[in-house]
């Protein structure tokens, strides 16, 4: 069986404030451990109405199990996680795992939570450009459609909050940016909150209110620069992945070992994360992008940076 | 008594006649719950569930109770004790399957040797035996098995959405948690059902195959339920004749006649049925 937990909880005993803002979901110091080991801690998090809050972070660094907390979907092994009652959520996992032995055609796959006319169906794909799929199988679909068409199930909802893990991951070039711009739009045109996962930082950085970065705990957490915004943000990094890297790159101090230990930069090790040790606006690392990136040596974390970029 | 039921209760007099209505009431229940037994990939559950239940069979002799409520009470405790099992994470999912099966099975079959003061015909748990059906049993059938598709109907949208993403519908408030609890309840009482028709090694066949042979001739979910307990239903009644004709066990029988169908479902043959299906039925949920 599982270990007593000896750290106590952050705020525990105590009564919880009434919330100030309607917030839709909130994480305090959540974190979700597995065995022995810490898939994610200490997580705080807020999404509000009308917010879209980004997560980011390499591999195996606890995107989706944070989404998941948040969400309700993993009960957090310590700390807390609550959401607004009645809270309606659009979800789109990561993964949709449809044995070839069940028959679903697009349209009922929409109709899979909530019930919806032809109209409202057609309507949902044609803003995520899947209209044509309408009367497709959804096992016949490309990966780059089956996100489109489970983006178009989330969004017909009408829903309060939408949690989008990794949207546009199959999707192609145009499509992606015509997703992240319908995304912006949704948040505008239903006042949702979003809270996404993505790889794609050159486009995070564009629709995102908050950014929060993950690395097994939250390293690190800002709000994207009026900068990356710019039309000389644009001018600049237009092409993607490596040099929109460089915009929110930041050096990591320590490494999370395979036993749970963490090894900061001096070689010292420590049972625990030190926590938020180096937020940062990123309009500081916009400014110094170019030597982030071709400055890639000696430094412990070089291999998990590689992956967010090849990822985006 | 009405002169209908004077000729139902006639002809339930011969035991031919009884097990085919029971085998047909098993099938009809069989077929849609099977169809999710398929799409969920849980077919060595249902196996599992099937074995356990002549450690049920065991119990009911021992303390004297009736067979069919015996053997759904000790599936039902295997389903949760897996449940259990399965979310601490000490196994996985297959091994501790495979365990609680074959321990069920060894179990029920060391009990029923020990008790020598009881004659128990093992071809006939492990087989199916048509000569056993009582009208107890078809009522048995009828009642829990009616029980069965009414709570599934109930539970209908909430498990397909867990069949399609469990994390889908968890993250949008259906609670699949408690919808797998409900059906692994409602295998358990069916299996219970079929086990004097099929017989404990088999009763998940008859979950399995006529739901694979309606895969290819439906093209919505509701569709291949229907075409499951159909197509369940005509091995059934296949199967008895073939057993009563050739002196072969009931369980396998049935089984090979559904077999024989879900070869028939993917030869181009398949293709016409199909058209006719889909144009009878059209292709709305």
């Amino acid at each position: 069986m599982k270990q007593p937990d000896l750290t106590p909880e952050s705020g525990s005993g105590s009564i919880p404030a009434p919330l100030q803002e309607p917030v839709l979901a909130r994480l305090e110091r959540a974190g979700i451990r597995k065995g022995a080991d810490w898939l994610v801690r200490g997580v705080d998090l807020t999404v509000s109405p009308g917010e879209i809050v980004t997560l980011i972070g390499p591999n195996g660094s606890g995107k989706s199990t944070t989404a998941k907390m948040a969400l309700g979907i993993l009960k957090p092994s310590e700390g807390r996680a609550s959401r607004r009652p009645g809270l309606k959520v659009g979800y789109v996992p990561q993964k949709l795992a449809i044995d070839w032995t069940l028959p679903l055609s697009v349209q009922r796959f929409l109709r899979l939570t909530n019930p919806l006319t032809d109209a409202q169906c057609r309507d949902a794909l044609e803003q995520t450009g899947a209209v044509r799929l309408m009367n497709s199988e959804m096992r016949t679909l490309s990966g780059g459609e089956l996100q489109r068409v489970m983006l178009a199930r989330a969004i017909a909802r009408h829903p309060d909050l939408l949690v989008l893990d990794e949207p546009v991951q199959g999707v192609d070039y145009a499509g992606e940016i015509a997703i992240y711009d319908l995304i912006s739009e949704i948040r505008g045109s239903l006042g949702c909150g979003i809270l996404m996962i993505s790889h794609d930082i050159h486009i995070v950085m564009a629709a995102a209110d908050q950014i929060v970065c993950l690395n097994g705990h939250v390293c690190c957490r800002g709000t994207p620069s009026d900068v990356s915004k710019s039309d000389s943000y644009r001018a600049l990094f237009g092409a993607r992945a490596g040099t929109a890297l460089a915009v929110y790159e930041h050096h990591h101090d320590h490494v999370h070992l395979p036993d749970g230990q963490v090894r900061h930069a001096d070689g010292s090790l420590c049972s625990d994360c030190p926590g938020d040790h180096h937020d940062h606006a990123a309009e500081a690392h916009g400014d110094s992008a170019n030597g982030h990136v071709t400055d890639t040596t000696g430094r412990d974390d070089a291999g998990k940076r590689k992956d967010l970029g090849n990822a985006g | 008594m009405t002169p209908a039921n004077a000729k139902i209760s006639a002809m339930l007099d011969d035991f031919f006649t009884r097990a085919v209505v029971a085998a047909i009431g098993v099938a009809l229940v069989a077929g849609p719950l099977g169809c999710f037994v398929i799409w969920r990939r849980m077919a060595y559950f249902g196996d599992t569930l099937s074995h356990a239940a002549l450690l049920g069979v065991a119990l009911s002799l021992l303390l004297q109770i009736n067979t069919t409520l015996a053997v759904a009470g000790v599936s039902v405790i295997v389903a949760v004790l897996l449940l259990f099992l399965r979310r601490s994470d000490t196994l996985s999912s297959d091994a501790l399957l495979g365990l609680l099966s074959h321990s069920a099975l060894a179990l029920g079959l060391v009990c029923l040797a020990f008790m020598t003061w009881v004659r128990v015909d093992l071809l006939g748990l492990l087989f199916g035996d048509i000569l056993a059906v009582t009208r107890m049993d078809i009522a048995m059938i009828y009642g829990g098995g009616g029980l069965v598709l009414c709570v599934l109907a109930l539970i209908w949208r909430r498990l397909f959405a867990a069949t399609v993403s469990p994390d889908l519908a968890a993250g949008e408030g259906l609670e699949p948690d408690r919808t797998d609890l409900v059906f692994m309840v409602l295998t358990a009482v069916v299996i219970a059902i079929s086990l004097k028709i099929i017989g404990a090694l088999l009763i998940t066949a008859l979950l399995i195959i006529p739901a694979a042979a309606a895969r290819r001739l439906s093209s919505t979910p509701e569709q291949m339920a229907v075409v499951a307990a159909l197509t369940g239903s005509a091995s059934a009644v296949g199967g008895l004749y073939a057993s009563l004709h050739y002196d072969t066990p009931s369980g396998p029988s049935i089984v090979v006649a559904a077999m024989v169908l879900f070869a028939v479902s993917l030869v181009p043959g398949g293709v016409i049925v199909r058209r006719m299906v889909s144009k009878t039925r059209g292709d709305r949920p």
